[in-house]
């Protein structure tokens, strides 16, 4: 994936660009709920926020996973059990989800980054669906049910979610929080070696770094994130399902990725609003949305590889790139 | 009764049949992959898709033309093999050039369009295809009874997984399609129109994929979704066996399928992941696959 990324330069005003996005884009959110549906807008930031998890990995470090529904489903359903079953506070169970994501991340990605390349992507999807299945039989994900009803509460006993503008707020404040870590990660020392082993591993490791350590430590932590964007998720919608587990679901968030622009910033957020929006608009026409996706999957592979903002950059950097 | 490890045999010996029966479409299916990836490097993630077409196709032509299971099981995958010719003249084959995930992402939009259509179609629940006349009833063999169609798939089955690595390493066309795997433009330059190559190879994929798919349509019920939860499964057949060697992916794909039946003898709760589960301790033991040369 490595043809669709900036040259540094390039990166240097992308990147001035982006900061005139993200305060704007910080506003925006900021006085969203007076005009839009509130819970339309924190689906749209719990898979935002998914997408940009999985960006990290695929876009920055050029590991494509197939199988990123197990963090974001597993981790709803462990944040929903802790905070239903076991009666804790949505943080602690916000927590607990993103901890258990990254655990399954650490066994996945230990497995996973022995292939590279098309490999990688299949043994992900397979162990992706092995998680389903447990999810399918363990008792505690409560089968075709899920588990329904999880209590918002109080964050720190103190702001009640269950007030739309008080979990508005608090899904705001998580998304940015995951956000800002991934941009951080992205722009350290770490995330220059992650960027290496995109571009040449070969080159990465002769220059003496253990590439699977990297590797490893960038599923993890794409995983943890994915994981808090879905116990988010469970907190918003009150329930965790097995949808959330499936291989569609690890599609989905390819695909917004994917259309917004593999690795750029922005990029899985536009994407994530895109489809979520023309989600919730097919959900009442009856014109089903597999075959959507599925068209515009073939489209982006076909037609625009940079995806939506990637386009977009190219346009205004004077098309310098092929 | 006869017992073995505290188990019925006649139990014993039905699983081991199942797992038998599994087997033969992990393998069907996996040669199929491993034909075009072998030649175009691409995972073909609507291979489930077109499995799933072949039954379809089956079942259509049974429901509005009357025709019979032998004639489908000839027409289904010309039908399917020429879809598939065409997706790649007309898509597939612009996406050579670039990284192999793409020709992944591409099948798999491809596969979600199929069955998104079928789904909205036909409706998910399974539909019955009925075992043809021929073939109905079963044989006691003593030990057990085996199903007539059961029988019959299993030796399909082999003699196609056979056909298939006949036709690659025997003819003169397998020849061909070897040379270009190993070099492309060599082979273009001795005057072999590669590019007609390629359609032809994932067309034959595609046409096997719909072969098993006619062949699935008496045992499992016919329904939109058969193919791609297949698939997945079949995909950690792949990384078990390597895709470097077309037989590797054969015997690979009969062992999980009867270590699978073997689960569900003595574990049924595991069955689902057993082939997952053999995938990780392979991963741990031998990353490159069973049979695999390249890491």
């Amino acid at each position: 994936m490595a043809d669709l990324t900036a040259t540094p330069t390039e990166a240097k005003s992308i990147a001035r660009l982006e900061w005139l996005l993200v305060a704007i884009g910080i506003v925006g959110l900021l006085a969203a709920p007076f005009f839009l549906y509130p819970i339309f807008l924190m689906q749209i930031m719990c898979f935002a926020l998914f997408a940009c998890a999985f960006n990290l990995l695929l876009g920055y470090t050029g590991l494509l996973s197939f199988g990123h529904a197990a963090f974001f489903g597993g981790a709803a359903y462990f944040c929903a059990h802790a905070v239903k079953v076991w009666g804790w506070p949505p943080e602690a169970g916000i927590l607990l989800g993103t901890a258990g994501a990254a655990v399954l991340g650490l066994v996945m990605g230990f497995f996973a980054i022995r292939r590279q390349g098309i490999y990688f992507a299949m043994i992900t999807l397979a162990l992706a669906q092995m998680f389903f299945f447990f999810c399918v039989q363990a008792p505690f994900t409560r089968g075709e049910d899920g588990i329904q009803g999880v209590p918002r509460g109080f964050l720190f006993g103190l702001i009640d979610l269950s007030r739309p503008l008080g979990i508005y707020y608090v899904v705001l404040g998580i998304f940015l929080i995951g956000v800002f870590a991934i941009w951080r990660i992205v722009n350290s020392p770490f995330g220059m070696i992650l960027r290496s082993i995109r571009e040449n591993e070969n080159r990465a490791i002769s220059l003496g770094y253990s590439i699977a350590n990297y590797k490893l430590a960038a599923f993890v932590m794409s995983a943890a994130l994915a994981g808090l964007a879905g116990a988010t998720k469970a907190i918003v919608f009150q329930f965790a399902t097995l949808t959330d587990v499936t291989w569609q679901m690890s599609g989905e968030v390819i695909l917004m990725t994917l259309l917004g622009g593999i690795g750029t910033m922005v990029g899985p957020m536009v994407g994530a609003a895109f489809i979520v929006t023309l989600q919730n608009t097919l959900a009442t026409s009856g014109f089903p949305v597999t075959i959507a996706t599925g068209v515009i999957f073939m489209a982006c592979v076909l037609l625009f590889r940079r995806g939506i903002v990637g386009e977009i950059y190219a346009r205004l950097l004077g098309g310098s790139k092929s | 009764m006869t017992t073995i490890f505290g188990i019925p045999l006649a139990a014993f010996l039905g699983q081991l049949l199942i797992g038998l029966i599994n087997g033969s479409f992990y393998a069907m299916l996996s040669l199929g992959l491993a034909v075009i990836f072998g030649l175009l490097r691409v995972i073909n993630f609507a291979h489930g898709a077109q499995y799933m077409l072949g039954a379809f196709v089956a079942l259509l032509l049974l429901q509005y033309l009357g025709v019979d299971y032998w004639l489908a099981l000839i027409i289904a995958p010309l039908v399917v093999g020429l879809f598939g010719a065409l997706i790649e003249r007309t898509m597939l084959s612009r996406l050579y050039d670039l990284d192999p995930l793409y020709g992944l992402l591409f099948t798999f939009g491809l596969a979600l369009a199929i069955e998104g259509t079928f789904r909205y179609l036909y409706g998910a629940a399974g539909q019955p295809y009925s075992v043809p006349p021929a073939l109905a009833g079963g044989t006691n063999l003593g030990f057990m009874f085996l199903p007539n169609y059961r029988g019959w798939v299993v030796a399909v089955s082999l003699v196609t997984c056979l056909g298939t690595w006949l036709l690659i390493e025997k003819t003169r066309l397998g020849a061909y399609l070897r040379a270009a795997t190993e070099n492309t433009v060599l082979v273009q330059a001795f005057g072999i129109n590669v590019p007609l190559l390629l359609t032809f190879t994932y067309g034959l994929g595609a046409a096997l994929a719909a072969f098993a798919g006619v062949l699935a349509a008496p045992i499992y019920q016919v329904s939109p979704l058969m193919g791609t939860n297949l698939i997945i499964v079949v995909f950690a057949v792949v990384v078990v066996g390597g895709m470097g060697s077309i037989l590797g992916a054969v015997v690979t794909g009969y062992m999980l399928g009867l270590a699978e039946g073997l689960t569900k003898v003595f574990y049924p709760e595991a069955s689902n992941i057993v082939v997952f589960v053999i995938m990780a301790v392979v991963l741990l033991v031998r990353p490159a696959g069973l049979f695999g040369k390249d890491a």
